[in-house]
């Protein structure tokens, strides 16, 4: 099944290339990756969906919780979270066509934000079954080009967030760090 | 005072308590070899950085301290790379110095630049790549502090020439590393150590399993306490060796793939497997669908990844070992398992028959007497280190380790050619130790240049090549499982004697028994590096031997005149 991460980690050159080369290496799929500053400075946090069993999860989470930059992991798959995708949908519309589009548009409380005369941009954000259930209907009308951002995810509450703050000092800054290529 | 990055380099490693590293110089690790000579550290010069990364392991493990190797940039990086990922497989704290090009010419294909900081990211705990002399102190003391955290293993620091060049002023106390705390509730399927007492106390047929883990946490005493108090027999992995005495009545051997018969039998059969800081490799568990079936099972590591990976466990415990036992020793109740210890006994059935050393002579020189005669010459006191092979196993099993980090050995990553750097490590770090190389004719030869190592540095190491001809344990398995075909493994190697003494070393070969004392004794009589090559019998396999991937009771045994019909 699919298990959603959130780690929060330093943010310093190379991270990213920490986690993806540890899930790669323990043999997991990643099946979505984000990545982006949090509300405290120097802290990224990632969300990282891997389709693996329990046991799978709990040793991933293990792994991760190991590397250095890494100052906490959370498998937030069974907690109750809000998750959501963005994307973006170039869709062919001319006459009719534009006029149907723009209402399933509405259907799906996605919103129009591009108009040429040949196509319209649609942007969406929600889980990811509605936003494939979006281009399932928009697909007839000649989708021609689309972006996603894979699922972003956090825990309702306090909870995971509280605990996410470090309790210790920053790791040494080592501006140098630059393993593997920046993030 | 203002420091160049080179001299915080240093003056980092005698903060740390480094008076040995070992190393092999070159351009953009100058400077720091340049400074070097202002600090009271004793280089050793290596012939090859293999090798400074394997005598860095055999200080390591030999002491408990961290090892220090240090190379150039380019191949002398990626000649290291071997050596880290021995390290890594086995848990050894090393701290890996490289230099790179400087900073401006990272990603240039600059001469003699690699990205070493890439390549090692898989095979460390951590690495860092610094690029600014402000770096180099919290990089250092933060490597040192990894590397020994929780469960040990390689960290690298590459430090580009112009970082080493540089100059700044050093806050020592703001370069002290703050490492995220480690989360120390248990992960959801984590037990108690409750749970874990509860399952000793209503064992019928327990069995410890001791790994690498008792030694790394200091827990040998626990160990013996938990096995005495609750009256169960021990068995250990190969680099559990010497962690449990050979000699105690509880300690039955080893497990595993060439472990004793009686023991791989013991684990099939226990209703309680308590698995103390190893792992499950596969060459412990053979078939894991068949492995243990009537066992419940307690695992205690500091490794949590390693909990629930290979052998699903009824009680996981994430915890330092020795802090472990700690906690369950004043709960464990007094308990006597004779009808298991019975059955044991029944267990051990013809093996002694089997046993080579009861075999009539046949007046060919085997592995096992060579050893077996090592081991009572040497009183069982040497710190022997081994190679990869046959001869590794026959070590195991006819060495009998009393103590502690006696035994040195690649186990993880099977690396041939460990054995001589790693002793020459492991002598730097005991001087008083009586250091043996067990050593095959093939592994010895990927790393034989460390002899000049050894004179240059005017060890007393003594090394037994178990020289048979072949590349001994890949020709066994084409004996029993690729019909005899021995493809590329007969091995023609020099006059191993004559190499020795080209070198300055003592070298003489034996080819009957009857010279073992004389050999061996006039080895460590001579205060100074020996080299004796036995050459041994040819076509000799190490038994028993489960098949890989091959259910842990069924082994190949020792075919006996005396037993030729007995069952496995």
């Amino acid at each position: 099944m699919l298990h959603t991460f959130a780690i929060y980690l330093d943010n310093k050159p190379g991270g990213l290339n920490r986690i993806a080369s540890l899930v790669r290496r323990r043999a997991f799929n990643i099946e979505s990756l984000t990545v982006g500053h949090t509300e405290t400075a120097g802290v990224s946090r990632m969300t990282v969906v891997v389709d693996t069993d329990e046991y799978g999860a709990r040793r991933l989470e293990a792994h991760l919780s190991k590397l250095v930059p890494v100052r906490r992991v959370e498998n937030i798959t069974a907690t109750p979270s809000i998750a959501r995708d963005l994307a973006l949908i170039k869709v062919a519309a001319t006459g009719d066509a534009r006029t149907q589009v723009m209402q399933l548009v509405d259907v799906y409380r996605a919103r129009i934000i591009d108009v040429s005369p040949e196509s319209l941009v649609i942007e969406t954000t929600g889980t990811e079954d509605k936003i494939d259930s979006l281009l399932e209907v928009l697909r007839p009308y000649g989708v021609i080009e689309m972006v996603r951002t894979g699922r972003v995810a956090m825990a309702r509450g306090t909870g995971p967030i509280e605990k996410a703050v470090p309790k210790g000092a920053a790791p040494a800054a080592i501006a140098g760090d630059v393993s593997g290529g920046s993030v | 005072m203002r420091l160049t990055g080179a001299q915080i380099l240093w003056e980092a490693l005698v903060r740390q308590g480094v008076t040995d590293v070992f190393g092999y110089p070159g351009g953009a690790i100058l400077p720091a070899y340049d400074a070097m000579l202002g600090y009271p550290i004793h280089h050793i010069l290596v012939r090859h950085e293999q090798g400074a990364t394997h005598m860095a392991d055999g200080y390591a493990r030999a002491s408990g301290r961290v090892g220090v190797a240090i190379a150039t940039s380019g191949p002398g990086a990626t000649n290291m790379v071997t050596g880290i990922a021995t390290a890594m497989m086995d848990s050894s704290p090393i701290v890996c110095i490289t230099g790179q090009v400087g900073s401006k010419l990272i990603g240039s294909d600059a001469f003699q630049e690699t990205d070493i900081t890439g390549i090692t990211l898989p095979i460390t705990k951590h690495n860092y790549l610094v690029t600014r002399a402000e770096d180099v102190a919290p990089a250092i003391l933060e490597a040192f502090a990894v590397a020994k955290a929780g469960r040990p293993g390689p960290v690298l620091v590459d430090i580009t020439k112009d970082a080493q060049q540089s100059s700044c002023e050093v806050d020592w106390a703001a370069a002290e590393p703050h490492l995220t705390e480690t989360v120390d509730e248990a992960l959801p399927g984590e037990g108690d150590y409750r749970d874990a007492i509860r399952l000793i106390d209503a064992a019928e047929r327990p069995l410890i399993l001791a790994g690498h883990g008792v030694m790394q946490s200091g827990a040998e005493r626990e160990v013996l306490a938990l096995a005495e108090r609750a009256h169960i027999p021990i068995c250990v992995t190969l680099l559990g060796l010497g962690g449990v005495p050979a000699s105690h009545p509880l300690n039955l051997g080893m497990m595993g793939m060439h472990g004793e018969a009686w023991v791989n039998h013991a684990i099939q059969e226990a209703d309680l497997l308590i698995a103390l800081g190893m792992r499950f490799d596969d060459r412990v568990t053979g078939n894991l669908k068949t492995y243990a079936p009537t066992a419940r099972k307690i695992h205690v590591d500091i490794d949590r990844t390693e909990l629930n990976k290979n052998v699903r466990v009824d009680v996981a415990i994430a915890k330092d070992l020795r802090a472990a036992l700690v906690e369950w020793l004043p709960h464990v109740g007094t308990r006597d398992h004779p009808a298991w210890f019975e059955r044991i006994d029944t267990l051990k059935g013809d093996s002694a028959v089997r046993d080579i050393q009861n075999l009539p002579d046949s007046g060919h020189l085997y592995a096992a007497h060579v050893i077996n005669d090592l081991w009572r010459l040497t009183g069982g006191n040497a710190l022997v280190v081994t190679d990869v092979g046959q001869h590794q196993m026959w070590e195991a099993q006819y060495y009998k380790h009393e103590r502690s980090r006696s035994l040195i050995t690649s186990g993880g990553l099977g690396t041939m050619g460990f054995a001589l750097p790693a002793a020459i490590g492991a002598k730097v770090a005991c001087p008083d130790a009586e250091v043996w190389v067990v050593c095959g004719d093939g592994g010895f030869q990927m790393t034989m240049p460390e002899l000049a190592t050894v004179v240059q540095e005017g060890l007393d190491i003594n090394v037994a090549i178990i020289n048979n001809g072949y590349l001994g344990m890949v020709r066994q398995w084409q004996e029993f499982f690729y019909e005899r075909r021995y493809a590329a493994t007969p091995l023609i190697g020099p006059d191993f004697a004559k190499l020795a003494q080209a070198f300055g070393i003592d070298g003489v070969a034996v080819t009957r028994r009857a010279d073992v004392a004389a050999a061996v004794e006039a080895a460590r009589r001579s205060g100074r590096a020996a080299l004796i090559d036995f050459q041994v019998e040819q076509e000799d396999s190490v038994y028993p031997m489960v098949p890989a991937g091959a259910d842990l009771h069924k082994m190949i045994r020792r075919p006996s005149p005396l037993a030729e019909t007995a069952a496995d």
